[in-house]
């Protein structure tokens, strides 16, 4: 009985991938999209913890709003696999629900 | 597998409704069913037939409205969120008594029972907003 | 607005998770009026607040000083409703130098490493 959990804010400005991540069971999982894709891309502050979060949840972060910010080439976190549009489809149609952490 | 999105937000402010546009259209083309989308808040705005967007940039209004022309698409404008922001139909307009109308082909307003019957009825419910 | 009924038989859990505090956004007020909507499809509901959500449920609010609604009212009034299940984290509170008599109504105090898991057992999670 998986949730995929869905966060849409950088972490640079609102705390709700923080605030996702400590409130999640092994066999969830985690997409980000829109402005949260920025923490996916390595070097950052995120690095860490997302790395250490991947150990209990497989990570996602959708493409085109990497490709849309300018990081379509940048290297990932370890353990992030990119997903488009229908790949999205795809992981809602595989979890038993969706939250998304408005 | 049946799906129905609810959209928080209203269009050209947030990315929301577009990102709910792009899921839908990926969820028909991967064989699934979209069965309603639900405009709640500021996102009733989405099903204002009077935006004029400049000709460089995406029509969201149109986009939306031609998703429910091809794929039956149910697109739901909650109407306390409509009254309080001025979208009329013309069943609001003659109870509310209005001298215009403003949505577009393809919405139709509705109560909030039809967000909550189509949490009961989709497989899945998943929301894009702010 | 007609009133709504569901014929269609089927009970599914929901939940509708609170983050945010109130009045600076519609979006709490609009989380209670979906949960007092929703209370006629005889569904199996919880309502779950977590960091800012919590301070929708502080005592004392008196937003009519602004001319805006005092929802808060309302959640005295969901039990009537069958809506019984609030469950309140507790880090959410003490982070926010809160406790539950600080709180307008009887809730469950739920452990930030329990609220996956509550999350887990639900069909629909709703939050806006």
């Amino acid at each position: 009985m998986s949730t995929l959990n869905i966060v849409n804010k950088s972490p640079f400005e609102k705390r709700s991938l923080d605030q996702c991540i400590t409130r999640t069971s092994s066999g969830d999982a985690l997409l980000l999209i829109e402005d949260a894709v920025v923490a996916a891309v390595s070097g950052t502050a995120y690095d860490a913890p997302l790395t250490e979060a991947g150990q209990n949840m497989k990570l996602y972060v959708l493409e085109g709003d990497l490709a849309a910010r300018g990081f379509a080439d940048s290297e990932m976190v370890n353990g992030f696999t990119p997903v488009d549009y229908k790949g999205f489809v795809a992981l809602v149609a595989e979890h038993d629900r969706v939250h998304s952490w408005l | 597998m049946k799906f129905a999105i609810l959209v928080n937000e209203g269009p050209y402010q947030h990315q929301a409704s577009d990102s709910a546009y792009q899921f839908a259209v990926a969820a028909i083309e991967s064989g699934h069913e979209v069965a309603r989308v639900f405009f709640y808040h500021d996102g009733v705005n989405n099903g204002s037939n009077l935006t004029t967007p400049p000709q460089d940039d995406r029509h969201i209004q149109k986009r939306w409205s031609a998703l429910a022309a091809e794929s039956g698409v149910d697109l739901v404008l909650c109407v306390a969120a409509c009254q309080r922001r001025g979208m009329v139909d013309e069943g609001e307009r003659d109870r509310n008594k209005k001298d215009a109308i403003n949505v577009a082909d393809g919405f139709r307003i509705s109560g909030l029972g039809q967000l909550i019957e189509a949490g009961i009825e989709a497989d899945r419910l998943l929301t894009f907003g702010d | 607005m007609e009133d709504e009924e569901y014929a269609g038989g089927v009970q599914k859990k929901f939940i509708y998770i609170n983050r945010r505090a109130p009045h600076g956004t519609v979006y709490a007020h609009e989380a209670l009026e979906t949960v007092l909507i929703g209370a006629a499809f005889d569904q199996d509901v919880s309502m779950l607040f977590i960091d800012d959500g919590v301070y929708q449920l502080k005592k004392e609010q008196r937003p009519d000083s602004l001319e805006m609604k005092n929802f808060s009212k309302a959640f005295k009034a969901l039990e009537m409703y069958d809506v019984e299940k609030l469950f309140v984290e507790t880090e959410s509170l003490q982070e926010r130098g809160l406790n539950e008599s600080d709180l307008l109504v009887d809730v469950e105090l739920v452990a930030r490493a329990k609220v996956a898991e509550l999350i887990d057992q639900q069909d629909v999670v709703l939050s806006f």
